[in-house]
């Protein structure tokens, strides 16, 4: 068994004195695991640092081996990554969530919104939207997503602006007036992708809260997990006064 | 079915040098064959020393360094500055530094750093002793020396969060070109990291 494919660190795990298990993200191969002799030598150890980009070559004798990886790096930029607290909590909070989907199960979409990410962590405004619109899409990915397309009450495609918490399809301005404070807020920049405006941190929060609480609702919830220090840490770096999401009442809504 | 080629009690010396560090199997062997032959004047001090060692080394309570006793020689030590306070990762790094003979701040031992893949939170690491230890007063200047990796920084970066409002200046390691590094062999990201970091000369 032997595939060569361009990845993007995600993970490492110390394995005896001198190998790492490498965990990478790849796009077409998903989520990968595999052992790197020497991995912890002077030469690897700034190679596998999450963040960087490698071409890796995975070798094993039967599919279900954990195998070994062969890596030569193409873009390291874990050094820059350490510069800030959301550049350094974003990748771990990245490979965290990537952590959440079953290992060597292909998300390209992902591997793609993964490659944007770690370029733009610099600019936290940025770095903020392009996280929560990556949460969306893990959501999706997990087959959980939300049905951000129309209203679920009349129908209409436009001035979508909640959520119904219960049952995560968009609600417009004018069916979920009447409900404000129990249904999620719903920001322009994570159904029009078009806007031109840098969204408000009001809006910013607002979207973490949205995909925070169906993380929590389907994931973190069901399978007995803590969302960790990383989403909290990203959230504390790149909003200004940001809290935490929690969960609210749900309603039941028309439609 | 690998044959016994010893009595039990050297095979359980063999099987318990094989777990430290740096030794696999066969050089456990030949550690224990060495130790037998030297049984006066080297196994019997080692076992004397290492039975001691159980019974005395501990923790120390104010930094988390080990140590026969507590508070521990460098935080009992009366010449060392009390006002900064050096966090490492791990005892072996507060060696390193004091081998080095680079501060004579106190320290904190952290115990490891965050990592989200072997499930080591803030509550595993010995951070809520820092913040008190930085709350309690007196001191001006925090040192972050964690290791420059991707985990050790965001180690940092937690403290430091952890750490506004106590008042202390936190302050991390210069990251860049290592004496006697050549150019030509160092990473992208430490090349740029260095350049950025440049001194007047």
């Amino acid at each position: 068994m032997e595939w060569t494919a361009q990845a993007i660190v995600i993970g490492t795990r110390r394995h005896g004195e001198t190998s790492t298990i490498l965990e990478v993200m790849a796009r077409e191969k998903g989520r990968h695991l595999g052992l790197v002799r020497g991995g912890r030598s002077r030469r690897l150890r700034p190679v596998l640092q999450p963040g960087n980009t490698l071409r890796v070559t995975w070798r094993a004798r039967l599919d279900e081996h954990l195998g070994a990886f062969t890596v030569e790096p193409l873009r390291e930029r874990a050094a820059g990554l350490m510069d800030t607290a959301a550049a350094t909590f974003g990748i771990q909070l990245a490979g965290a969530h990537l952590r959440l989907l079953p290992e060597r199960d292909p998300h390209p979409r992902l591997f793609d919104a993964l490659a944007v990410i770690v370029d733009t962590f610099d600019d936290k405004a940025v770095a903020a939207e392009l996280m929560a619109r990556f949460e969306l899409l893990l959501l999706d990915e997990l087959g959980v997503g939300l049905d951000l397309s129309r209203c679920a009450a009349t129908g209409e495609e436009t001035g979508l602006a909640y959520v119904s918490p219960k049952t995560g399809r968009a609600v417009s301005r004018a069916a979920g007036m009447p409900y404000d404070n129990r249904l999620l807020k719903l920001p322009p920049f994570l159904i029009d992708r078009r806007h031109g405006e840098p969204p408000s941190p009001a809006d910013l929060e607002s979207g973490f809260r949205l995909t925070g609480y169906f993380l929590d609702r389907h994931i973190f919830e069901p399978r007995g997990l803590d969302p960790g220090e990383a989403r909290a840490g990203f959230l504390r770096a790149v909003l200004p006064d940001p809290v935490l999401p929690d969960a609210g009442p749900s309603i039941e809504l028309p439609g | 079915m690998t044959q016994s080629i010893a009595g039990p009690e050297i095979e359980r010396l063999i099987q318990l040098l094989a777990r430290l560090p740096g030794l696999g199997p066969r050089s456990a062997r030949r550690a224990a064959l060495h130790l037998v032959k030297k049984k006066d004047t080297l196994l019997e001090p080692l076992a004397k020393a290492a039975t001691e060692a159980a019974a005395n080394v501990r923790l120390c309570s104010v930094c988390g360094n080990v140590d026969s006793r507590d508070p521990c020689s460098v935080c009992a030590d009366p010449r060392r500055d009390d006002t900064i306070i050096v966090v490492v990762e791990d005892v072996a790094d507060l060696w390193a530094l004091e081998r080095a003979a680079a501060t004579r701040g106190r320290y904190h031992v952290l115990g490891g750093s965050l990592s989200p893949l072997d499930g080591i939170g803030p509550e595993d690491l010995n951070i809520a002793t820092l913040v008190g230890r930085a709350n309690g007063g007196g001191v001006s200047e925090i040192i972050l020396a964690v290791n420059a990796t991707v985990e050790g920084q965001t180690t940092a970066h937690y403290i430091t969060d952890r750490l506004a409002g106590s008042g202390a200046k936190v302050t991390r390691l210069a990251h860049g070109v290592p004496v006697g590094g050549e150019l030509d062999y160092l990473d992208d990201g430490t090349l740029a990291a260095a350049i950025k970091s440049r001194t007047p000369f």
